[in-house]
């Protein structure tokens, strides 16, 4: 199997604060891997390493077997690697049409054309209509962003991230804080991702790890406590303790 | 429609004309006609508004505040004064562009400086640059003539075949024309990709970045065409009257600015248009009636915007400006203050 995404010996500090400890990963090629910890184990911090959003103090980062420790965040993108935010990252005063727009232009390197109008590339449009199709916003393409209901907002969160078309995609609670009328759309989804995309997923909700991935790391203050197929974790009685607790898992 | 036309569509609905667009236009353009005693104020109000639109091309769609945008209006003035003065370029379109392309190249070095921080670090920045070159402007008098300024400036006719007369009608619309020009480019570079880009990165740096957009970059560019404009508007200063003294990197030049589009509202291009115009009714009126302190009247006036303001008067007072708007920029116009401090 080639690695599609890879840490070697990770290390991040704030401070006297050790967030990231020699954390190795690897995650394989079409994987549905899934990165899961309580809270305050780091999980976010990592997944701000892998994005290039934080510079880890030593370790490196590679994308596909290269080197992306040093790159600025927007030519990670531009090599394949793309995320969604815990707490939704859009733009209030833009509609899902520019945001969606806006993604797709950059990736197809038309981002920083000034004198074509927006909307006169019909590859572009294409894709902009397929993206919001897929993800049910074509009714409110021209809506601002912050008038949005909060479900459809995390469906743009997501498509945004998809727009740049990932060959690793990193999933940082996708179901978090969707009302449970809206979950469906969300998981459905997620679960449509075509297969080719390696998907990184943080999430707290087991049920949704358990169903989704293929294989878990178990992140407890900053260092890999454990990884393995989901059945395995599920039974780890380290597991169980540290991060389980009393909550019962149903695999 | 297929949802692909029907996406195109919608993408080009605010780059389209609309009626209210051209009805603003024509009644600018009427006002030369209709007012042939007031050129010297309305070119006046021209200059104000291209220089404002300078600065919201940088508050308005990319979030930069600045409270130094008068270095490159005063860069613009002082190259088109000495270009004249000197007889290095006659023409004065072609000194306006040479003028214009000074600043801009102060603009571009400076850039890397104002990007480096966040707003608070950017207004300091941004004056301390102003203020700079005022001193340096001050220290260099040979080349400036100092506290006296440029003295002497004549102005050969503009393409050779009109001069400026002294009613100010050449200037009006030499103006007008430079103004229009402008915005046309303007509004063409807001509606593309890259003006797209920068409403995003005002609106998140952290998720543009996580789309690919390289946000340094994008900075820079309309940094440095904001100083061109802002040159211009300057350059523009200097040619129709015929003076530049220091007073053009004055810091109440950067700051009057900030009232305008304050007033006049950012993000939609016209509103360094609509600022200007009322900005200086504004002082007309106050300096009218209360000769002395009026002021006093422009600061309360601001104090009342920018604290009740936000929220309620852009319902109610500004009811009438975002009706306008509203029909000139074909979108719910919010007539608001830098988003960063409310």
């Amino acid at each position: 199997m080639t690695i599609a995404l890879e840490t070697q010996n990770l290390e991040k500090q704030f401070g006297g604060l050790r967030v990231t400890r020699d954390l190795s990963l690897k995650i394989e090629q079409g994987a549905r891997h899934a990165l899961i910890g309580p809270n305050g184990a780091g999980k976010t911090t990592v997944i701000n390493q892998l994005t290039g959003v934080l510079k880890p103090n030593s370790g490196r980062i590679l994308l596909e077997g290269q080197d992306i420790t040093d790159l600025p965040v927007h030519k990670r993108v531009l090599r394949g690697l793309s995320r969604t935010f815990q707490i939704n990252q859009l733009y209030p005063d833009l509609t899902p049409l520019e945001t969606i727009g806006l993604a797709v232009s950059e990736r197809l390197g038309h981002g920083g054309d000034w004198w074509r109008r927006m909307g006169t590339r019909s590859d572009v449009n294409g894709e902009i209509a397929d993206l919001l199709t897929r993800f049910h916003l074509l009714d409110v393409m021209n809506e601002q962003t912050v008038t949005l209901p909060y479900g459809k907002q995390r469906l743009l969160e997501i498509a945004v991230a998809i727009a740049a078309k990932p060959r690793v995609l990193l999933l940082d609670e996708p179901a978090a804080g969707v009302p449970e009328s809206e979950r469906h759309d969300i998981l459905a989804v997620v679960g449509s991702l075509p297969r080719d995309v390696t998907v990184l997923l943080i999430e707290h909700d087991m049920d949704l790890v358990f169903s989704f991935a293929d294989r878990i790391s178990v992140l407890v203050s900053g260092a890999l406590l454990t990884e393995g197929p989901p059945e395995q974790v599920a039974r780890d009685p380290q597991v169980k303790a540290v991060y389980l607790g009393e909550e019962a898992v149903n695999v | 429609m297929s949802a692909s036309s029907d996406v195109g569509y919608h993408a080009q609905r605010q780059a389209r004309w609309h009626y209210g667009e051209a009805a603003f236009w024509l009644v600018v353009l009427a006002c030369g006609f209709l007012f042939p005693t007031r050129y010297l104020i309305m070119t006046d109000i021209l200059r104000l508004a291209l220089f404002a639109m300078s600065l919201d091309l940088i508050l308005g769609y990319a979030g930069i505040v600045s409270l130094g945008h008068a270095a490159f209006f005063g860069v613009g003035a002082y190259a088109a004064g000495l270009l004249a003065l000197h007889g290095i370029v006659n023409e004065p379109v072609l000194a306006l562009v040479v003028a214009g392309l000074a600043a801009m190249v102060l603009g571009f070095a400076t850039s890397f400086l104002v990007i480096r921080g966040v707003d608070l670090t950017r207004l300091m920045v941004t004056l301390g640059i102003a203020l700079l070159l005022e001193a340096l402007a001050e220290r260099f008098s040979n080349i400036t003539g100092g506290t006296d300024g440029l003295q002497g400036i004549e102005m050969q006719p503009i393409l050779g075949e009109i001069p400026f007369d002294m009613f100010g009608k050449a200037g009006f619309f030499y103006s007008l024309a430079v103004l229009f020009v402008l915005f046309l480019f303007a509004r063409r570079v807001v509606h593309s990709p890259f003006g797209l880009s920068l409403r995003a990165i005002k609106n998140n740096p952290l998720r543009a970045a996580a789309i690919g957009i390289p946000v340094n970059r994008r900075l820079i560019a309309i940094y440095t065409l904001a100083a061109f404009y802002a040159g211009i508007a300057g350059a523009l200063f200097t040619q129709t009257t015929a003076i530049a003294s220091l007073d053009v990197f004055a810091f109440e030049r950067s700051a009057d600015l900030m009232l305008v589009l304050v007033i006049g509202g950012t993000g939609y291009l016209y509103g360094g248009l609509i600022g200007a115009v009322l900005f200086r009714l504004l002082q007309e009126v106050f300096s009218t009636i209360t000769p002395q302190y009026w002021q006093f009247w422009i600061g309360l006036v601001l104090v009342v915007i920018v604290l009740v303001g936000r929220q309620r008067l852009h319902r109610w007072m500004l009811y009438v400006p975002n009706l306008i708007i509203k029909q000139v920029a074909g979108r719910k116009a919010v007539v608001a203050v830098p988003e960063s401090d409310s």
